[in-house]
């Protein structure tokens, strides 16, 4: 089965285009949270396939957007330390900090590494046990239990050198966090396929049940997004909410149990501070006591006590991720703010909105 | 990059006559000439596929060829750190003999500077290249509404072997770069007497580059249709895996060929029967406006912007 082949096409498209255009009296705005799933859209040009009344926004679903300023600030503060390896994701590099980026640390001369795993991280810590190699922990449900496997791996392995500045976000507490502001109206949500197979559609219940929003879990290919807005749509139709799961061949109800295990082995549910919507209770993770060698935070607490609080900006990144703004309403987007020149996180970040919207929607 | 070019090196040094081609176009005593230069400094210098010699020859020979002219001669530069086995030079200047006996041209001069160890990362290369103008005018400004795009094969095959060859993520030759010469193709092209106005190798930054900059500089918009667009099943598992769509990534055997639409099946045939063409294909065409635009018809029938990537996709592809 080629799954990219026949989740793309082009005929179950049509037909499912088709079928969703049977909605076209209503009016209904569904939020994504899923920076995947911004990509995707935006990709393959799903919102022309929607009826008129029925649009799709973006919500805090990149994991290096809603990543907020003081934590940025702070992990360039430890990369400017003597004798620190500074290990990320790609993505991260350009990502403007208050004062300079990891890009322009890296230019200056600091050891600013990318990698595809975290695990590699720990094979640097152990291959120069001089330097203290430091992590950053960005990213959703999908990405945490690698985190914990890399604190595993290097706990057993006494690599005391290898440390994890932890800013992981959690799902289901930051949607009950957007759902509670009135200044948000979705009909229904689109819900993120990756973290739900570690967390299990299960997770969302109460979106359903106590806030009355249907939610569809949805995967990533054309056919997919197209099925599970047809789901969210025939259920506003008939005036239900539910966790509909359009992506069974990935997810089930239940969390998976082995990504269950090391998630709660190595972190503890912690608050955590979100760019644009503040610090959410329980939202987070932080290392348990037994990892906290590990601990960023706490090896390097006197540099991160002395960072200097974020600068202000007039970058509208929060307000797009809370849903309000679109990208094209921010008086920065495609002028001064563009993905060579970016003001904020979601217009460089290539999951961010605002980078979504620019590069294939056109200025 | 756009910008450091524009505010550091134009402004500082370039005339009115500078060429923002890939090669420039010189009038010496009646003649027109192609001139250009290139460096490479592809990590690792070793790929499946190729090797930081063979991209030399190939990569000057292309830029030449952009501009509808005959490369003649080039010249390579070297700079090597102190320790670099023996073996190794050798192994590079073997493919740049074959290389350049493939492309019809000479290696005529060179220069060579050894660097203490640290200094330079194994082997940097500096080419330029003279080639003779077969026919003037073909530039990146040169596109008209209604023309043909012919590309000559598949995309990212290229950045793709060097990204999973640098990273070792997979040992593989199923992925190998494309570097070629692609003389036979180009002057194939120039001698049927084909209306080519354009031409561009799509080096770093893929096809999305190029068409920008090519919509760019024409001030006209341009279509493409991605059905039309071969990506080896290779490749695009290994994008999907990156998160990384091969319209971006550098290619280094290949060419983008605008072509008036009365000659568009001429100019596929040319191609399909050349060493390196077999895959060619009219991929879109040029649209009076809106200026500076490309847009993708998408393998499932809407309607998207392409936009040129922004930043390093991945350093030293070249």
């Amino acid at each position: 089965m080629r799954l990219s082949d026949e989740f793309r096409d082009p005929a179950l498209v049509r037909e499912l285009a088709e079928r969703i255009g049977r909605f076209s009296g209503m009016s209904a705005t569904i939020m994504e949270v899923c920076g995947t799933h911004t990509m995707s859209v935006a990709r393959f040009g799903l919102k022309s396939l929607l009826p008129p009344g029925v649009s799709l926004i973006s919500g805090p679903g990149c994991p290096v957007c809603v990543t907020d300023q003081r934590d940025i600030d702070a992990y360039l503060a430890i990369g400017a330390l003597p004798g620190v390896t500074l290990a990320c994701f790609g993505d991260m590099i350009r990502v403007p900090g208050s004062a300079t980026s990891l890009e322009r640390l890296r230019a200056e001369g600091a050891d600013v590494r990318v990698v595809y795993s975290p695990i590699d991280a720990v094979d640097t810590a152990r291959g120069d046990p001089g330097r203290q190699v430091v992590f950053f922990g960005v990213g959703f449900e999908t990405t945490i239990p690698a985190i914990a496997l890399a604190v595993k791996v290097a706990a057993e392995g006494k690599v005391s050198n290898f440390l994890v500045y932890c800013a992981h976000k959690t799902i289901p507490a930051a949607l009950r966090a957007l759902l509670a502001t009135d200044e948000l109206r979705v009909s229904g949500l689109l819900l993120p396929g990756h973290v739900t197979t570690i967390i299990g559609s299960g997770a969302y219940s109460f979106l359903a049940d106590q806030l009355g929003v249907t939610c569809a879990v949805a995967g990533f290919e054309p056919v997919d997004i197209l099925l599970a807005v047809e789901a969210i749509l025939a259920r506003i139709e008939q005036g239900t909410a539910a966790i509909d799961n359009a992506y069974p061949r990935a997810v089930r109800a239940e969390p998976n149990p082995r990504a269950a295990e090391l998630i709660d082995e190595v972190f503890v549910t912690s608050d955590a501070l979100w760019r644009g919507l503040g610090s959410i209770p329980g939202s987070g993770v932080a290392l348990a006591a037994k990892y906290a060698v590990h601990d960023a935070s706490l090896r390097f607490a006197d540099t991160l006590a002395a960072v200097p609080p974020p600068k202000q900006t007039t970058c509208k990144c929060g307000d797009v991720l809370r849903g309000i703004t679109r990208p094209s309403q921010c008086p920065h987007f495609g002028t001064t703010c563009t993905p060579t020149d970016p003001i904020g996180p979601c217009m460089v970040s290539s999951e961010g909105a605002c980078a979504a919207a620019y590069k294939y929607e056109g200025v | 990059m756009t910008e450091l070019i524009e505010e550091v090196f134009i402004a500082g040094y370039a005339q009115s006559d500078f060429s923002r081609d890939d090669s420039a176009v010189l009038r010496l005593d009646g003649a027109d000439i192609a001139f250009t230069t290139d460096s490479f400094v592809v990590d690792p210098i070793f790929f499946p596929g190729g090797d930081i010699g063979r991209l030399a020859i190939a990569g000057t020979v292309n830029d030449l060829l952009t501009a509808a002219a005959r490369p003649i001669a080039i010249a390579v530069s070297f700079i090597i750190e102190e320790g670099l086995e023996i073996e190794t030079l050798r192994s590079i200047a073997a493919s740049m003999r074959d290389t350049a006996d493939e492309a019809g041209v000479r290696v005529v001069t060179g220069d060579t500077k050894v660097v203490p160890r640290g200094s330079a990362d194994k082997v940097f290369i500096t080419t330029s290249g003279v080639g003779v103008i077969l026919r003037p005018g073909v530039s990146g400004a040169s596109a008209k509404p209604g023309d043909r795009i012919m590309l000559t094969g598949s995309i990212g095959d290229h950045g793709t072997a060097v990204m999973l060859a640098r990273e070792k993520l997979l040992d593989t030759q199923a992925i190998a770069s494309d570097a070629a010469p692609l003389t036979e193709i180009v002057l194939g092209l120039m001698e049927s007497g084909c209306q080519v106005h354009a031409m561009r190798d799509p080096t770093r930054g893929g096809i999305a580059s190029s068409l920008n900059e090519i919509a760019a500089q024409s001030r006209a918009a341009i279509e493409i249709d991605e059905a039309r667009i071969r990506v080896k099943p290779a490749v695009n598992a290994a994008c999907e895996a990156l998160g990384i769509e091969p319209f971006f990534v550098a290619n280094e055997g290949k060419m983008l060929i605008l072509v008036a639409a009365e000659d568009a099946e001429k100019a596929l045939s040319i191609a399909r029967s050349s060493r390196y063409g077999g895959d060619a294909d009219i991929i879109g065409e040029v649209r009076p406006a809106p200026p500076g635009r490309v847009t993708v018809r998408t393998a499932i029938g809407t309607s998207r912007v392409l936009g040129s990537p922004s930043g390093e996709l991945l350093p030293r592809i070249c």
